[in-house]
């Protein structure tokens, strides 16, 4: 069984203050070019919001900064993303151990149909973590991590599946939280809920800016407004702007940004 | 006046498609079923009479015309469990590979795709020719060459070589159910899992299998049961007109339900005596299939419980 890596020794990136930075990330879907030559830099410890029209390619770039788009056939992905100065899509590279360090939480919560202990413990028992009481203390602190602990906590060995929608988010959220990534990547998380579980999940995201880096998908403008300190703007597949997320709305650079965000087109 | 005229209007003419479509969906369903009941009364009237515990657990006697069907039974079963031992594994297996590695481009997917259905059309007389030629006259004989000095030991007819006949029918229905119960597995769930760093073995083992377990199970036991009253395929490799002992070997003869009724029915000396021998071996084989259905049908109702509470 595989160790969870450790981190790097220091790098041009971490020294930089950049925990991801992909360059001239191109993607195509057979014939269909997903995403452009699109480069960005991913601040360490920074909410990074991406925002856009639908089929922006904004969900492709995520799923690319993970290697989550590797099981869709006939995908091809040229360009460079690192991880901590590391190459991402390198040669030997096992995007197992990638994944581990970059997690992921889905636009539709996906809980798996087991207990919600067993939800929170899957990637730590796949990662080869055994010992009852060590894997216990870190559900658990997954679980407060997720905001979730207290409302789950007398009923851990129920179906993750009982739970209410916004609770099986924030049950996700600590699933992929449970194996302590650097980054989250999370596709339009709160797209499916309502406002109250929208406005905990956002909560949760200002208290976790703290600890790790998170690239967020949203289609909602205010809440990139809300819980991000950056902005990447992506139109036809291309980033057209990226920058401080206060700059973006008020004094975009660009002007199909600023088109987007008065809501002339979207 | 005016509620009657808006009311006539909602008044149109009758629909007579739908009407005339309706009936003859209704009169191919009445049909269908009243075969069945037909079938099932007639077996079930003639054969309940014959039905005991005596019946069950003896031997035939006297040329066929008395005595019970417990070796055909016992024949039976051990010929469906050695079946559903080789292709079981092996049909799963090739699902895995097909769903889960193959890429979808993958010429070698294709090939054995293309395999699979043409099996799946094969008539079962055939591959009863194909397992006499092949498993006897060929493999057979070359393990009674290499370790028995040329001894007809599994160069002959026998329960191995009918149910690895068998296993190879059965093997396109376990292949394709399995890949659907496979394919049902929602995206989403593959890719929490490989999100949190699983590895693709990982994922199939702890998350895709378990969750097309129960269609897996009820396509396979739907699978088996049909095999199970299959009789061209063991004509010539391995099932006997009648014998004395149950079988206890993987080389021995063996007696099988739907060949007994085949028997008793064609080759009696006594038919008046035999008839009613006849209607028994026919239900008890029509209880065995049964019993595989209703435990496939119950392992459906349960996985669909489950999805449907977790939902």
């Amino acid at each position: 069984m595989r160790a969870v890596v450790a981190p790097p020794a220091t790098s041009l990136t971490k020294d930089a203050g950049y925990k991801m930075r992909a360059r001239d990330l191109t993607v195509r879907y057979g014939e269909n070019t997903a995403i452009k030559d699109v480069t960005i830099d991913v601040h360490d410890k920074v909410v990074l919001a991406l925002i856009g029209p639908s089929g922006c390619g904004k969900s492709t770039f995520l799923r690319s900064l993970n290697r989550m788009n590797d099981m869709v056939p006939g995908i091809s992905v040229s360009g460079h993303v690192e991880l901590d100065g590391e190459a991402v899509y390198g040669p030997g590279v096992d995007p197992v151990l990638v994944r581990r360090r970059v997690g992921m939480v889905f636009q539709r919560s996906n809980p798996f149909p087991k207990s919600i202990f067993e939800n929170v413990a899957y990637g730590l028992r796949v990662a080869g973590l055994s010992g009852q009481s060590v894997v216990a203390e870190r559900v658990e602190r997954a679980l407060r991590h997720a905001a979730l602990w207290d409302e789950v906590k007398d009923r851990l060995q129920e179906s993750g599946l009982g739970l209410s929608g916004g609770q099986q988010q924030r049950l996700c959220i600590a699933r992929a939280l449970a194996v302590e990534p650097e980054v989250l990547l999370m596709d339009e998380p709160a797209s499916a809920l309502d406002p109250i579980a929208t406005a905990k999940i956002e909560d949760l995201i200002s208290e976790l800016r703290s600890e790790l880096t998170i690239v967020i998908v949203t289609h909602n403008m205010q809440q990139a407004a809300r819980v991000s300190q950056r902005t990447g703007f992506f139109y036809m597949g291309r980033l057209v702007e990226v920058g401080e997320t206060s700059t973006i709305f008020t004094r975009p650079k660009q002007r199909e940004t600023e088109d987007y965000i008065t809501g002339r087109f979207g | 006046m005016n509620v009657t005229t808006a009311g006539a209007r909602l008044v149109g003419r009758p629909r007579y498609g739908d009407r005339a479509l309706a009936v003859a969906t209704g009169a191919a369903v009445v049909t269908i079923l009243s075969m069945l009941v037909v079938v099932l009364f007639d077996v079930v009237r003639g054969g309940a009479t014959k039905l005991s515990w005596e019946f069950l657990t003896t031997s035939p006697r006297e040329g066929m015309t008395a005595g019970g069907v417990l070796p055909a039974i016992v024949g039976t079963v051990s010929l469906t469990l050695l079946m559903t031992i080789a292709a079981v594994p092996a049909g799963v297996a090739t699902a895995i590979y097909l769903t889960e590695y193959a890429s979808r481009r993958s010429r070698l997917a294709r090939l054995v795709r293309v395999c699979v259905a043409n099996l799946a059309g094969v008539p079962s007389i055939v591959f009863g020719l194909f397992g006499l030629g092949f498993f006897i006259s060929t493999v057979g004989r070359a393990i009674d060459r290499v370790a028995y000095d040329g001894e007809a030991v599994y160069g002959r007819p026998c329960l191995l070589w009918s149910s690895l006949t068998l296993a190879i029918l059965t093997l396109p229905v376990v292949v394709v159910s399995t890949e659907e119960a496979i394919l049902s597995v929602p995206r989403e769930l593959r890719e929490a899992s490989l999100a949190v760093g699983a590895t693709r073995l990982q994922t199939i083992t702890y998350v895709v299998l378990p969750e097309a377990l129960g269609g897996i199970l009820t396509g396979t036991i739907l699978a088996v049961s049909r095999g199970a009253g299959e009789v061209a395929p063991i004509l010539f490799t391995g099932v006997a007109y009648y014998l004395p002992y149950l079988p206890t070997h993987l080389n021995d003869q063996f007696m099988n339900l739907g060949y007994h009724v085949y028997v008793l029915a064609t080759q009696s000396p006594d038919v008046d005596r035999t008839k009613p021998l006849l209607y028994g071996t026919a239900l008890v084989l029509l209880m065995l299939t049964l019993l595989l259905n209703l435990i496939a049908i119950a392992i459906r109702a349960r996985s669909r419980r489950r999805s449907r509470a977790a939902a």
